[in-house]
């Protein structure tokens, strides 16, 4: 029964009126014991940048837990985790991101890198970052996975990326940047281009 | 921790705009062509950002007050609930909002409608749901603008709302019209909601309760997330 859902519509053009926030890109503050950097443009069917979108990251903090009362592990307590071995104890971890995109189409997330999360009747899941993209041009938000080009082992295993047709897996696997460790690139691409393939996007 | 622990969020079947919807045209380079792959909700879909008053100042939630003098046009309160679709509030979730003036103009670099910009107003807001979900914006009316999809294309008057629920699943960003509006007919990003019943739920309604005697217009409208699947989370509470 899902009568009464309010539907949704289009951030439109001026979404950087309302949504950006100063911090928004930092999950973690830029200085942390750990910190990696995302980067990567969201690109549309000519392969033309989209400058008017706004990425939106949720993730695990780095011990596969989430301050949110829902996961188990919680005992019922909200808010922001400290990263443990990785933030010194002081630091907050919001595992949320947000990040509008630049003329180039391009955003910026600094995090700090998820950890596995446990599985039950299935296997565990990589580390992940769920990606929700608003755009002009997107009467609703759409859904990916972001997971981690150096966690091969665990991407192999991971029960989401197995249900994705094998030929589209690794437009959910962003690149380690050569000689910059800790950083990370990854496109969004709303639709396939000489830019590449379109992006895997999940009904959640 | 067993996985069937954990809540499940109905889904809105029939309920949202298809992304692929061509009489909006900017969405036919931007709506992606391939059907998405179904993602059974795990820990973290059903999880989210739970933000709270650190995001809110003072004068977020009054866009009349941000400035040194009042903006020009018709002062409106906007209030309501965040509820989900079992019926249950939503509670401590941030809502923001943005809009343009009275004139139908952004405070934005890339409007070039040729209306003016009013010093005083920003069209920016931000409040948290109380503990019964209710929300409440002071701001004024926001006008119709034009826009270039279609030869003598306008919007309705709008107000654009982002919501958090408590999952990243709830997450929501809509807009809310105004009753009676005449161009919702030639629309295309109202008319994208198929069911004509939800497009209704896209309007707020007019409320002498809400209604200010002497200052402001009430206008009420309530925003319905996605509810928790009953079946799922009443058997393994
Ligand atoms: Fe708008």
């Amino acid at each position: 029964m899902t009568a009464g859902i309010t539907p949704s519509q289009t951030v439109g053009p001026f979404l950087a009126i309302g949504l950006p926030w100063p911090d928004g890109p930092y999950v973690v503050d830029p200085g942390t014991d750990g910190a990696i950097t995302i980067t990567g443009r969201v690109l549309d069917g000519a392969g033309d940048p989209v400058p008017d979108a706004l990425v939106e990251s949720w993730q695990a903090a780095p011990d596969g837990s989430f301050g949110h009362p829902d996961d188990p592990r919680s005992g019922g307590s909200r808010g922001v985790v400290t990263p443990g071995q990785h933030g010194g104890g002081s630091e907050k971890f919001r595992g949320f991101g947000r990040s509008a995109t630049a003329e180039d189409g391009s955003y910026l997330l600094v995090t700090l890198k998820p950890g596995i999360l446990p599985g039950n009747e299935e296997h565990a899941q990589a580390p992940h970052l769920d990606l929700s993209v608003f755009a002009r041009g997107l009467l609703d938000r759409v859904v990916t996975r972001l997971y981690f080009g150096d966690e091969q082992a665990a991407n192999d295993a991971d029960p989401v990326l197995g249900t994705v047709p094998a030929g589209r897996r690794d437009t959910l696997i962003a690149a380690p940047v050569a000689g910059r460790p800790g950083s990370y690139s990854f496109d969004i691409r709303l639709q396939a281009s000489q830019a590449g393939p379109e992006t895997v996007f999940f009904d959640v | 921790m067993t996985a069937a622990a954990l809540p499940s969020y109905q889904r809105p079947v029939g309920v949202h705009p298809p992304l692929d919807s061509p009489e909006y045209r900017s969405s036919l380079l931007r709506a992606p062509k391939l059907a998405p792959v179904p993602l059974p909700q795990r820990l973290t879909e059903v999880t989210g950002p739970l933000l709270g008053a650190e995001r809110v100042t003072g004068t977020d939630a009054d866009l009349t007050r941000r400035h040194p003098a009042e903006p020009l046009g018709e002062r409106i309160i906007v209030t309501g609930r965040v509820l989900d679709s079992d019926g249950r509030a939503v509670p401590d979730a941030l809502i923001e909002i943005w809009q343009a003036n009275a004139a139908g103009r952004y405070a934005h670099g890339v409007d070039n409608h040729p209306a003016p910009l009013d010093p005083n107003f920003d069209g920016a807001g931000r409040c948290l749901t109380d503990s019964a979900g209710r929300y409440r914006f002071v701001t004024i009316k926001p006008g119709a603008y034009p826009w270039r999809n279609h030869l003598n294309a306008w919007r309705p008057a709008h107000i654009h709302f982002s919501l958090f629920g408590r999952a990243f699943t709830q997450r929501l960003i809509t807009q809310m019209y105004f009753p009676g509006d005449p161009l919702f007919g030639q629309d295309p990003i109202f008319n994208s909601v198929p069911d004509p019943a939800a497009r209704q739920r896209m309007i707020c309604r007019f409320d002498l309760d809400v209604t200010q005697p002497d200052w402001a217009l009430g206008y009420q409208w309530d925003i319905v997330l996605r509810g928790r699947d009953q079946a799922v989370f009443e058997e393994h509470r």
